[in-house]
Protein backbone atom coordinates (compact mmCIF):
# COMPACT_ATOMS: atom_id res chain seq x y z
CA UNK A 1 0.00 0.00 0.00
CA UNK A 2 1.50 3.33 -1.00
CA UNK A 3 1.19 6.26 1.34
CA UNK A 4 -0.28 8.24 -1.52
CA UNK A 5 -3.19 5.85 -1.85
CA UNK A 6 -4.08 6.08 1.86
CA UNK A 7 -3.74 9.85 1.74
CA UNK A 8 -5.96 10.09 -1.34
CA UNK A 9 -8.44 7.70 0.19
CA UNK A 10 -8.70 9.86 3.32
CA UNK A 11 -9.07 12.99 1.23
CA UNK A 12 -11.83 11.37 -0.80
CA UNK A 13 -13.78 10.48 2.35
CA UNK A 14 -13.17 13.92 3.85
CA UNK A 15 -14.07 15.84 0.68
CA UNK A 16 -17.37 13.96 0.40
CA UNK A 17 -18.30 14.99 3.92
CA UNK A 18 -17.11 18.59 3.63
CA UNK A 19 -18.73 19.42 0.30
CA UNK A 20 -22.09 18.01 1.38
CA UNK A 21 -21.79 19.89 4.68
CA UNK A 22 -21.11 23.08 2.76
CA UNK A 23 -24.16 22.51 0.57
CA UNK A 24 -26.45 21.66 3.48
CA UNK A 25 -25.29 24.67 5.44
CA UNK A 26 -26.77 26.90 2.73
CA UNK A 27 -30.17 26.02 4.22
CA UNK A 28 -29.31 27.44 7.63
CA UNK A 29 -31.81 30.24 8.26
CA UNK A 30 -33.80 29.41 5.13
CA UNK A 31 -35.42 26.05 5.93
CA UNK A 32 -39.09 25.31 5.23
CA UNK A 33 -39.87 24.97 8.92
CA UNK A 34 -37.82 25.81 11.98
CA UNK A 35 -37.40 22.23 13.26
CA UNK A 36 -36.07 21.10 9.86
CA UNK A 37 -33.80 24.11 9.59
CA UNK A 38 -32.24 22.85 12.81
CA UNK A 39 -32.13 19.24 11.57
CA UNK A 40 -30.37 19.96 8.28
CA UNK A 41 -27.90 22.23 10.09
CA UNK A 42 -27.22 19.41 12.50
CA UNK A 43 -26.41 17.04 9.66
CA UNK A 44 -24.14 19.68 8.22
CA UNK A 45 -22.35 19.95 11.57
CA UNK A 46 -21.91 16.20 11.82
CA UNK A 47 -20.41 16.12 8.33
CA UNK A 48 -18.01 18.97 9.08
CA UNK A 49 -16.93 17.05 12.16
CA UNK A 50 -16.29 13.92 10.11
CA UNK A 51 -14.34 15.83 7.50
CA UNK A 52 -12.19 17.44 10.18
CA UNK A 53 -11.22 14.10 11.73
CA UNK A 54 -10.32 12.76 8.30
CA UNK A 55 -8.37 15.83 7.18
CA UNK A 56 -6.48 15.92 10.46
CA UNK A 57 -5.48 12.31 9.99
CA UNK A 58 -4.51 12.91 6.36
CA UNK A 59 -2.40 15.89 7.41
CA UNK A 60 -0.67 13.83 10.05
CA UNK A 61 0.11 11.20 7.46
CA UNK A 62 1.88 13.47 5.00
CA UNK A 63 3.51 15.80 7.50
CA UNK A 64 5.83 13.37 9.24
CA UNK A 65 6.23 15.91 11.97
CA UNK A 66 6.75 18.96 9.75
CA UNK A 67 3.33 20.41 10.56
CA UNK A 68 3.03 21.99 7.12
CA UNK A 69 -0.36 20.47 6.27
CA UNK A 70 -3.39 21.05 8.48
CA UNK A 71 -7.10 20.38 8.19
CA UNK A 72 -7.41 23.93 6.87
CA UNK A 73 -4.68 23.78 4.24
CA UNK A 74 -6.30 20.61 2.93
CA UNK A 75 -9.79 22.10 2.86
CA UNK A 76 -8.93 25.62 1.78
CA UNK A 77 -5.83 25.46 -0.38
CA UNK A 78 -6.53 22.71 -2.86
CA UNK A 79 -8.18 23.53 -6.17
CA UNK A 80 -11.03 21.86 -8.05
CA UNK A 81 -8.93 19.19 -9.75
CA UNK A 82 -7.51 18.05 -6.43
CA UNK A 83 -10.88 17.54 -4.75
CA UNK A 84 -11.91 13.90 -4.75
CA UNK A 85 -15.54 14.03 -3.71
CA UNK A 86 -18.15 12.21 -5.73
CA UNK A 87 -20.33 14.30 -8.03
CA UNK A 88 -23.50 13.67 -6.03
CA UNK A 89 -22.52 15.80 -3.04
CA UNK A 90 -21.64 18.89 -5.06
CA UNK A 91 -25.02 19.08 -6.81
CA UNK A 92 -27.04 22.20 -5.94
CA UNK A 93 -29.59 22.10 -3.14
CA UNK A 94 -32.46 22.73 -5.52
CA UNK A 95 -35.72 22.51 -3.62
CA UNK A 96 -36.27 20.58 -0.39
CA UNK A 97 -37.00 17.39 -2.34
CA UNK A 98 -33.66 17.52 -4.10
CA UNK A 99 -31.77 18.21 -0.88
CA UNK A 100 -33.59 15.35 0.85
CA UNK A 101 -33.00 12.86 -1.92
CA UNK A 102 -29.33 13.77 -2.23
CA UNK A 103 -28.97 13.26 1.51
CA UNK A 104 -30.85 9.98 1.43
CA UNK A 105 -28.74 8.57 -1.41
CA UNK A 106 -25.50 9.69 0.17
CA UNK A 107 -26.27 8.80 3.80
CA UNK A 108 -27.43 5.33 2.80
CA UNK A 109 -24.17 4.84 0.93
CA UNK A 110 -22.15 6.27 3.81
CA UNK A 111 -23.96 4.00 6.25
CA UNK A 112 -22.89 0.78 4.52
CA UNK A 113 -19.44 2.22 3.86
CA UNK A 114 -18.74 3.18 7.47
CA UNK A 115 -20.25 -0.06 8.70
CA UNK A 116 -17.49 -1.95 6.90
CA UNK A 117 -14.84 0.66 7.51
CA UNK A 118 -15.17 -0.07 11.21
CA UNK A 119 -13.21 -3.23 10.45
CA UNK A 120 -10.46 -1.33 8.67
CA UNK A 121 -6.94 -2.54 9.32
CA UNK A 122 -6.11 1.08 10.10
CA UNK A 123 -7.22 1.55 13.71
CA UNK A 124 -7.45 5.33 13.45
CA UNK A 125 -9.71 5.17 10.41
CA UNK A 126 -11.80 2.42 12.00
CA UNK A 127 -12.35 4.64 15.04
CA UNK A 128 -13.47 7.58 12.88
CA UNK A 129 -15.88 5.26 11.05
CA UNK A 130 -17.30 3.91 14.27
CA UNK A 131 -17.98 7.36 15.68
CA UNK A 132 -19.42 8.65 12.39
CA UNK A 133 -21.68 5.66 11.92
CA UNK A 134 -23.79 6.72 14.90
CA UNK A 135 -24.42 10.08 13.25
CA UNK A 136 -25.03 8.61 9.83
CA UNK A 137 -27.58 6.17 11.22
CA UNK A 138 -29.64 9.17 12.22
CA UNK A 139 -29.09 10.88 8.83
CA UNK A 140 -30.43 7.79 7.07
CA UNK A 141 -33.48 7.66 9.32
CA UNK A 142 -34.23 11.35 8.97
CA UNK A 143 -33.82 11.45 5.20
CA UNK A 144 -35.76 8.19 4.70
CA UNK A 145 -38.68 9.62 6.65
CA UNK A 146 -38.65 12.71 4.48
CA UNK A 147 -38.47 10.73 1.22
CA UNK A 148 -41.54 8.82 2.39
CA UNK A 149 -43.34 11.97 3.47
CA UNK A 150 -42.71 13.70 0.16
CA UNK A 151 -43.49 10.67 -2.00
CA UNK A 152 -46.63 9.84 -0.10
CA UNK A 153 -47.65 13.41 0.71
CA UNK A 154 -49.32 15.68 -1.83
CA UNK A 155 -49.28 15.53 -5.58
CA UNK A 156 -46.90 18.46 -5.66
CA UNK A 157 -44.44 16.92 -3.23
CA UNK A 158 -44.53 13.67 -5.16
CA UNK A 159 -43.81 15.45 -8.45
CA UNK A 160 -40.98 17.37 -6.88
CA UNK A 161 -39.48 14.16 -5.52
CA UNK A 162 -39.72 12.57 -8.96
CA UNK A 163 -38.00 15.59 -10.47
CA UNK A 164 -35.26 15.27 -7.90
CA UNK A 165 -34.86 11.62 -8.81
CA UNK A 166 -34.49 12.66 -12.43
CA UNK A 167 -31.80 15.16 -11.48
CA UNK A 168 -29.80 12.97 -9.14
CA UNK A 169 -30.05 9.37 -10.24
CA UNK A 170 -27.23 9.71 -12.76
CA UNK A 171 -24.82 10.65 -9.95
CA UNK A 172 -25.44 7.53 -7.87
CA UNK A 173 -23.51 5.07 -10.05
CA UNK A 174 -20.16 6.65 -9.28
CA UNK A 175 -20.50 5.76 -5.61
CA UNK A 176 -20.01 2.07 -6.38
CA UNK A 177 -17.23 2.23 -8.98
CA UNK A 178 -13.91 2.22 -7.15
CA UNK A 179 -11.16 4.63 -8.10
CA UNK A 180 -7.56 3.43 -8.18
CA UNK A 181 -6.88 4.61 -4.62
CA UNK A 182 -10.05 2.95 -3.32
CA UNK A 183 -9.06 -0.34 -4.90
CA UNK A 184 -5.58 -0.08 -3.47
CA UNK A 185 -6.90 0.81 -0.04
CA UNK A 186 -9.25 -2.15 -0.18
CA UNK A 187 -6.50 -4.55 -1.19
CA UNK A 188 -4.34 -3.30 1.65
CA UNK A 189 -7.12 -4.04 4.14
CA UNK A 190 -7.65 -0.36 4.94
CA UNK A 191 -10.53 0.61 2.69
CA UNK A 192 -13.85 -0.83 1.61
CA UNK A 193 -14.79 -2.46 -1.68
CA UNK A 194 -17.48 0.01 -2.69
CA UNK A 195 -18.75 -2.18 -5.51
CA UNK A 196 -19.87 -4.66 -2.87
CA UNK A 197 -22.09 -2.02 -1.21
CA UNK A 198 -24.33 -1.62 -4.21
CA UNK A 199 -26.74 -4.48 -3.50
CA UNK A 200 -27.38 -3.34 0.07
CA UNK A 201 -27.77 0.22 -1.05
CA UNK A 202 -30.28 -0.66 -3.76
CA UNK A 203 -32.27 -2.81 -1.40
CA UNK A 204 -32.56 -0.05 1.15
CA UNK A 205 -33.43 2.53 -1.51
CA UNK A 206 -36.10 0.22 -2.91
CA UNK A 207 -37.63 -0.36 0.52
CA UNK A 208 -37.90 3.34 1.22
CA UNK A 209 -39.13 4.12 -2.28
CA UNK A 210 -41.81 1.48 -1.93
CA UNK A 211 -43.09 3.16 1.20
CA UNK A 212 -42.86 6.48 -0.60
CA UNK A 213 -44.96 4.92 -3.40
CA UNK A 214 -42.38 5.73 -6.08
CA UNK A 215 -40.03 3.44 -7.96
CA UNK A 216 -36.43 3.50 -9.06
CA UNK A 217 -35.84 4.75 -12.58
CA UNK A 218 -34.41 2.43 -15.17
CA UNK A 219 -31.13 1.10 -13.81
CA UNK A 220 -29.63 1.08 -17.28
CA UNK A 221 -29.64 4.87 -17.39
CA UNK A 222 -26.28 6.51 -18.06
CA UNK A 223 -24.22 7.22 -14.96
CA UNK A 224 -21.91 10.21 -14.66
CA UNK A 225 -18.54 9.78 -13.04
CA UNK A 226 -15.19 11.46 -12.59
CA UNK A 227 -15.49 13.29 -9.27
CA UNK A 228 -13.29 10.85 -7.40
CA UNK A 229 -10.49 11.61 -9.86
CA UNK A 230 -11.04 15.35 -9.81
CA UNK A 231 -13.19 15.66 -12.94
CA UNK A 232 -16.10 17.54 -11.41
CA UNK A 233 -19.26 19.24 -12.53
CA UNK A 234 -19.01 23.01 -12.94
CA UNK A 235 -20.62 23.52 -9.54
CA UNK A 236 -17.56 22.61 -7.50
CA UNK A 237 -15.50 25.58 -8.67
CA UNK A 238 -18.08 27.97 -7.27
CA UNK A 239 -18.41 26.08 -4.01
CA UNK A 240 -14.65 26.34 -3.52
CA UNK A 241 -14.48 29.97 -4.64
CA UNK A 242 -16.90 30.86 -1.88
CA UNK A 243 -15.60 28.49 0.76
CA UNK A 244 -11.93 29.33 0.25
CA UNK A 245 -12.40 33.08 -0.21
CA UNK A 246 -10.88 34.21 3.09
CA UNK A 247 -7.88 31.89 2.95
CA UNK A 248 -7.16 32.97 -0.60
CA UNK A 249 -7.53 36.72 -0.03
CA UNK A 250 -5.63 36.74 3.27
CA UNK A 251 -3.07 33.96 2.91
CA UNK A 252 -1.21 32.64 5.90
CA UNK A 253 -3.32 34.30 8.61
CA UNK A 254 -4.57 32.87 11.88
CA UNK A 255 -8.33 33.00 12.33
CA UNK B 1 -65.10 36.04 41.24
CA UNK B 2 -65.24 39.55 39.88
CA UNK B 3 -62.61 40.96 37.58
CA UNK B 4 -61.53 43.32 40.35
CA UNK B 5 -60.95 40.44 42.70
CA UNK B 6 -59.03 38.50 40.04
CA UNK B 7 -56.92 41.52 39.37
CA UNK B 8 -56.20 41.85 43.11
CA UNK B 9 -54.95 38.26 43.20
CA UNK B 10 -52.85 38.84 40.08
CA UNK B 11 -51.24 41.98 41.48
CA UNK B 12 -50.62 40.30 44.81
CA UNK B 13 -48.75 37.52 43.06
CA UNK B 14 -46.63 40.04 41.20
CA UNK B 15 -45.99 41.83 44.47
CA UNK B 16 -44.92 38.60 46.21
CA UNK B 17 -42.69 37.56 43.31
CA UNK B 18 -44.89 34.57 42.48
CA UNK B 19 -44.60 33.70 38.79
CA UNK B 20 -47.68 34.03 36.61
CA UNK B 21 -48.39 30.74 34.82
CA UNK B 22 -50.35 30.10 31.58
CA UNK B 23 -53.55 28.98 33.29
CA UNK B 24 -53.62 31.84 35.80
CA UNK B 25 -55.96 34.74 35.26
CA UNK B 26 -54.14 37.78 33.88
CA UNK B 27 -55.25 41.17 32.59
CA UNK B 28 -55.72 41.33 28.84
CA UNK B 29 -53.16 44.07 28.54
CA UNK B 30 -50.57 41.95 30.38
CA UNK B 31 -51.23 39.08 27.98
CA UNK B 32 -51.03 41.37 24.95
CA UNK B 33 -47.83 43.00 26.13
CA UNK B 34 -46.22 39.62 26.64
CA UNK B 35 -47.36 38.26 23.29
CA UNK B 36 -45.94 41.36 21.63
CA UNK B 37 -42.66 41.20 23.50
CA UNK B 38 -42.07 37.44 23.34
CA UNK B 39 -42.93 37.15 19.67
CA UNK B 40 -40.76 40.17 18.90
CA UNK B 41 -38.00 38.43 20.77
CA UNK B 42 -38.59 35.17 18.86
CA UNK B 43 -38.55 37.00 15.54
CA UNK B 44 -35.26 38.65 16.50
CA UNK B 45 -33.71 35.23 17.01
CA UNK B 46 -34.94 34.04 13.63
CA UNK B 47 -34.13 37.16 11.63
CA UNK B 48 -30.85 37.31 13.56
CA UNK B 49 -29.83 34.05 11.88
CA UNK B 50 -29.54 35.87 8.55
CA UNK B 51 -26.67 38.33 9.03
CA UNK B 52 -24.52 35.66 10.66
CA UNK B 53 -25.69 32.96 8.28
CA UNK B 54 -24.25 35.21 5.58
CA UNK B 55 -20.75 34.08 6.63
CA UNK B 56 -21.23 30.35 7.16
CA UNK B 57 -20.16 29.43 3.64
CA UNK B 58 -17.12 31.73 3.86
CA UNK B 59 -15.91 31.12 7.42
CA UNK B 60 -12.11 31.21 7.30
CA UNK B 61 -11.39 27.86 8.96
CA UNK B 62 -13.22 24.60 9.52
CA UNK B 63 -13.26 25.21 13.26
CA UNK B 64 -14.80 28.67 12.82
CA UNK B 65 -17.30 27.28 10.33
CA UNK B 66 -18.45 24.63 12.79
CA UNK B 67 -18.69 27.13 15.66
CA UNK B 68 -20.66 29.62 13.57
CA UNK B 69 -23.01 26.99 12.22
CA UNK B 70 -23.68 25.71 15.73
CA UNK B 71 -24.25 29.25 16.91
CA UNK B 72 -26.78 30.10 14.23
CA UNK B 73 -28.47 26.80 14.95
CA UNK B 74 -28.70 27.81 18.62
CA UNK B 75 -30.53 30.97 17.55
CA UNK B 76 -33.07 28.81 15.73
CA UNK B 77 -33.48 26.82 18.93
CA UNK B 78 -34.04 30.02 20.91
CA UNK B 79 -36.67 31.03 18.39
CA UNK B 80 -38.40 27.70 19.00
CA UNK B 81 -38.47 28.09 22.81
CA UNK B 82 -39.81 31.60 22.45
CA UNK B 83 -42.51 30.74 19.92
CA UNK B 84 -43.57 28.01 22.34
CA UNK B 85 -43.62 30.48 25.24
CA UNK B 86 -45.79 32.81 23.13
CA UNK B 87 -48.14 29.91 22.37
CA UNK B 88 -48.83 29.44 26.08
CA UNK B 89 -50.55 32.83 25.89
CA UNK B 90 -53.03 31.65 23.29
CA UNK B 91 -51.37 32.60 20.02
CA UNK B 92 -50.11 30.16 17.38
CA UNK B 93 -46.70 30.06 15.75
CA UNK B 94 -48.25 30.52 12.34
CA UNK B 95 -50.17 33.60 13.45
CA UNK B 96 -47.06 35.05 15.03
CA UNK B 97 -44.98 34.40 11.92
CA UNK B 98 -47.65 35.95 9.71
CA UNK B 99 -47.44 39.10 11.81
CA UNK B 100 -43.71 39.24 11.15
CA UNK B 101 -44.17 38.79 7.42
CA UNK B 102 -46.92 41.39 7.19
CA UNK B 103 -44.71 43.89 8.98
CA UNK B 104 -47.07 44.15 11.95
CA UNK B 105 -44.62 42.58 14.37
CA UNK B 106 -41.14 44.01 14.83
CA UNK B 107 -37.77 42.43 15.50
CA UNK B 108 -34.55 43.89 16.81
CA UNK B 109 -33.36 46.60 14.42
CA UNK B 110 -29.75 45.59 14.84
CA UNK B 111 -30.25 42.79 12.33
CA UNK B 112 -31.01 45.31 9.62
CA UNK B 113 -27.32 46.11 9.36
CA UNK B 114 -25.14 44.15 6.91
CA UNK B 115 -22.26 41.81 7.80
CA UNK B 116 -19.55 43.01 5.44
CA UNK B 117 -16.44 41.27 6.72
CA UNK B 118 -15.53 38.25 8.83
CA UNK B 119 -14.80 40.62 11.74
CA UNK B 120 -18.51 41.47 11.82
CA UNK B 121 -19.16 37.93 13.05
CA UNK B 122 -16.88 38.64 15.99
CA UNK B 123 -18.42 42.06 16.61
CA UNK B 124 -21.94 40.64 16.57
CA UNK B 125 -21.00 37.98 19.10
CA UNK B 126 -19.25 40.42 21.39
CA UNK B 127 -21.41 43.53 21.11
CA UNK B 128 -24.83 42.41 19.90
CA UNK B 129 -25.00 39.23 21.97
CA UNK B 130 -23.37 41.14 24.81
CA UNK B 131 -26.14 43.74 24.74
CA UNK B 132 -28.80 41.08 24.36
CA UNK B 133 -27.49 39.16 27.37
CA UNK B 134 -27.90 42.12 29.72
CA UNK B 135 -31.53 42.33 28.72
CA UNK B 136 -32.00 38.58 28.89
CA UNK B 137 -30.38 38.16 32.29
CA UNK B 138 -32.93 40.63 33.59
CA UNK B 139 -35.71 38.66 31.86
CA UNK B 140 -34.73 35.46 33.69
CA UNK B 141 -36.60 37.07 36.60
CA UNK B 142 -39.53 38.32 34.56
CA UNK B 143 -42.98 37.74 36.07
CA UNK B 144 -44.34 35.36 33.41
CA UNK B 145 -43.13 31.81 34.15
CA UNK B 146 -42.69 30.28 30.66
CA UNK B 147 -40.85 33.38 29.43
CA UNK B 148 -38.53 33.43 32.44
CA UNK B 149 -37.73 29.74 32.08
CA UNK B 150 -37.02 30.07 28.34
CA UNK B 151 -34.65 32.91 29.19
CA UNK B 152 -32.65 30.83 31.66
CA UNK B 153 -31.84 28.32 28.93
CA UNK B 154 -31.14 31.02 26.38
CA UNK B 155 -28.80 32.96 28.67
CA UNK B 156 -26.51 29.98 29.16
CA UNK B 157 -25.98 29.66 25.43
CA UNK B 158 -25.75 33.38 24.77
CA UNK B 159 -22.89 33.96 27.16
CA UNK B 160 -21.02 31.22 25.33
CA UNK B 161 -21.70 33.03 22.04
CA UNK B 162 -20.39 36.26 23.44
CA UNK B 163 -17.12 34.65 24.44
CA UNK B 164 -16.79 33.10 20.98
CA UNK B 165 -17.35 36.51 19.38
CA UNK B 166 -14.74 38.11 21.59
CA UNK B 167 -12.35 35.29 20.72
CA UNK B 168 -12.75 35.98 16.99
CA UNK B 169 -11.84 39.62 17.57
CA UNK B 170 -9.01 38.71 19.91
CA UNK B 171 -7.36 36.62 17.18
CA UNK B 172 -7.85 39.43 14.66
CA UNK B 173 -6.45 42.01 17.06
CA UNK B 174 -3.21 40.02 17.29
CA UNK B 175 -3.05 39.40 13.54
CA UNK B 176 -1.75 41.24 10.49
CA UNK B 177 -2.35 44.98 9.96
CA UNK B 178 -5.24 44.06 7.64
CA UNK B 179 -6.81 41.88 10.27
CA UNK B 180 -6.48 44.59 12.91
CA UNK B 181 -8.02 47.14 10.56
CA UNK B 182 -10.88 44.73 9.84
CA UNK B 183 -11.42 44.34 13.58
CA UNK B 184 -11.49 48.09 14.30
CA UNK B 185 -13.77 48.75 11.33
CA UNK B 186 -16.30 46.18 12.55
CA UNK B 187 -16.28 47.70 16.06
CA UNK B 188 -16.80 51.14 14.55
CA UNK B 189 -19.83 50.03 12.57
CA UNK B 190 -21.49 47.91 15.26
CA UNK B 191 -20.92 50.06 18.34
CA UNK B 192 -23.67 52.63 17.93
CA UNK B 193 -26.34 50.24 16.64
CA UNK B 194 -25.55 48.04 19.68
CA UNK B 195 -26.25 50.95 22.02
CA UNK B 196 -29.55 51.49 20.22
CA UNK B 197 -30.55 47.92 21.04
CA UNK B 198 -31.58 49.01 24.53
CA UNK B 199 -34.32 51.13 23.04
CA UNK B 200 -35.27 54.78 23.44
CA UNK B 201 -34.37 56.83 26.52
CA UNK B 202 -36.55 56.02 29.53
CA UNK B 203 -38.37 59.32 29.07
CA UNK B 204 -39.36 58.33 25.52
CA UNK B 205 -40.15 54.66 26.05
CA UNK B 206 -43.87 53.96 25.56
CA UNK B 207 -44.21 50.49 27.09
CA UNK B 208 -41.68 50.77 29.87
CA UNK B 209 -43.70 52.08 32.79
CA UNK B 210 -46.47 49.49 32.72
CA UNK B 211 -43.99 46.68 32.03
CA UNK B 212 -41.95 47.70 35.05
CA UNK B 213 -45.05 47.75 37.25
CA UNK B 214 -45.92 44.23 36.12
CA UNK B 215 -42.30 43.18 36.66
CA UNK B 216 -42.00 42.05 33.06
CA UNK B 217 -39.11 44.48 32.96
CA UNK B 218 -36.88 45.04 35.95
CA UNK B 219 -34.34 47.54 34.76
CA UNK B 220 -34.83 50.60 32.57
CA UNK B 221 -33.42 51.00 29.06
CA UNK B 222 -30.94 53.61 30.21
CA UNK B 223 -29.77 51.59 33.21
CA UNK B 224 -29.08 48.57 31.03
CA UNK B 225 -27.36 50.71 28.40
CA UNK B 226 -25.07 52.25 31.00
CA UNK B 227 -24.17 48.81 32.31
CA UNK B 228 -23.28 47.77 28.76
CA UNK B 229 -21.10 50.81 28.11
CA UNK B 230 -19.24 50.27 31.39
CA UNK B 231 -18.59 46.65 30.51
CA UNK B 232 -17.51 47.14 26.88
CA UNK B 233 -15.37 50.21 27.56
CA UNK B 234 -13.18 47.97 29.71
CA UNK B 235 -13.19 44.93 27.42
CA UNK B 236 -12.19 46.94 24.35
CA UNK B 237 -8.88 47.73 26.06
CA UNK B 238 -8.03 44.03 26.08
CA UNK B 239 -8.40 44.07 22.30
CA UNK B 240 -6.20 47.15 21.97
CA UNK B 241 -9.00 48.71 19.94
CA UNK B 242 -11.12 51.81 20.51
CA UNK B 243 -14.80 52.62 20.58
CA UNK B 244 -15.85 55.28 18.06
CA UNK B 245 -16.98 57.87 20.62
CA UNK B 246 -14.85 60.89 21.46
CA UNK B 247 -17.01 61.59 24.50
CA UNK B 248 -16.42 58.22 26.08
CA UNK B 249 -14.73 58.96 29.41
CA UNK B 250 -14.65 57.50 32.90
CA UNK B 251 -16.54 59.68 35.34
CA UNK B 252 -15.02 59.51 38.85
CA UNK B 253 -18.13 61.00 40.46
CA UNK B 254 -20.77 58.75 38.95
CA UNK B 255 -18.40 55.76 38.79
CA UNK B 256 -19.65 55.17 35.28
CA UNK B 257 -18.47 55.94 31.76
CA UNK B 258 -19.92 59.04 30.16
CA UNK B 259 -20.69 58.59 26.49
CA UNK B 260 -21.83 60.63 23.50
CA UNK B 261 -25.29 61.15 22.11
CA UNK B 262 -27.05 58.42 20.16
CA UNK B 263 -28.29 59.22 16.67
CA UNK B 264 -32.01 58.75 17.31
CA UNK B 265 -32.92 59.82 13.80
CA UNK B 266 -31.05 56.79 12.52
CA UNK B 267 -32.65 54.61 15.18
CA UNK B 268 -36.23 55.57 14.25
CA UNK B 269 -35.41 55.42 10.59
CA UNK B 270 -34.29 51.79 10.87
CA UNK B 271 -37.28 50.93 13.08
CA UNK B 272 -39.55 52.35 10.38
CA UNK B 273 -38.02 50.06 7.79
CA UNK B 274 -35.35 52.21 6.18
CA UNK B 275 -32.26 50.41 7.47
CA UNK B 276 -29.73 49.05 4.99
CA UNK B 277 -31.14 45.50 5.12
CA UNK B 278 -34.75 45.77 6.34
CA UNK B 279 -36.11 44.77 2.97
CA UNK B 280 -33.65 41.93 2.35
CA UNK B 281 -34.21 40.44 5.80
CA UNK B 282 -37.99 40.33 5.51
CA UNK B 283 -37.81 39.17 1.91
CA UNK B 284 -35.54 36.30 2.94
CA UNK B 285 -37.91 35.24 5.73
CA UNK B 286 -40.97 35.46 3.49
CA UNK B 287 -39.21 33.54 0.74
CA UNK B 288 -38.20 30.70 3.09
CA UNK B 289 -41.75 30.53 4.42
CA UNK B 290 -43.49 30.70 1.05
CA UNK B 291 -41.15 28.25 -0.62
CA UNK B 292 -41.56 25.91 2.33
CA UNK B 293 -45.36 25.89 2.07
CA UNK B 294 -45.51 22.77 -0.12
CA UNK B 295 -43.15 20.97 2.27
CA UNK B 296 -45.33 21.72 5.28
CA UNK B 297 -48.43 20.71 3.31
CA UNK B 298 -46.81 17.43 2.28
CA UNK B 299 -45.84 16.69 5.88
CA UNK B 300 -49.36 17.20 7.19
CA UNK B 301 -50.95 15.36 4.24
CA UNK B 302 -48.69 12.40 4.92
CA UNK B 303 -49.37 12.51 8.66
CA UNK B 304 -53.11 12.48 7.96
CA UNK B 305 -52.75 9.49 5.62
CA UNK B 306 -50.77 7.57 8.22
CA UNK B 307 -53.28 8.31 10.91
CA UNK B 308 -56.13 7.13 8.70
CA UNK B 309 -54.30 3.89 7.91
CA UNK B 310 -53.59 3.24 11.56
CA UNK B 311 -57.22 3.82 12.47
CA UNK B 312 -58.31 1.43 9.75
CA UNK B 313 -55.95 -1.20 11.10
CA UNK B 314 -57.34 -0.85 14.60
CA UNK B 315 -60.90 -1.02 13.28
Amino acid sequence: MTKDATYNYLLHLADNALILAQRNSEWCGHGPVLEQDIAITNISLDLIGQSRSLYQYAAELINEGTGAATEDTLAYLRDTRDFKNCLLVEQPNGDWAQTILRQFFFSTYQFFLYQRLQQSGDAHLAAIAEKSLKEVTYHVRWSSEWVIRLGDGTEESRNRLLNALDELWMFTGELFVPSAYESEAFKAGIGVDVSALKANWEQRVNEVFEEATISIVSTSAWMQSGGKEGAHTEHLGFILAEMQYMQRVYPGCEW
Amino acid sequence: MSVQELEQIFLAKIEQEIRIEPKDWMPDAYRKTLIRQISQHAHSEIVGMLPEGNWISRAPSLKRKAILLAKVQDEAGHGLYLYSAAETLGTTREQTINDLHSGKAKYSSIFNYPTLTWADIGAIGWLVDGAAILNQVMLCRTSYGPYARAMVRICKEESFHQRQGFDILMVLSKGTPEQRAMCQDAINRWWWPSLMMFGPHDSESTHSEQSTQWKIKRMSNDELRQKFVDMIAEQVKVLNMTLPDEHLKWNEETKHYDFGGINWTEFWNVVKGNGPCNKQRLDARRKAWDEGAWVREAASAHAAKRKMRQEKQIA
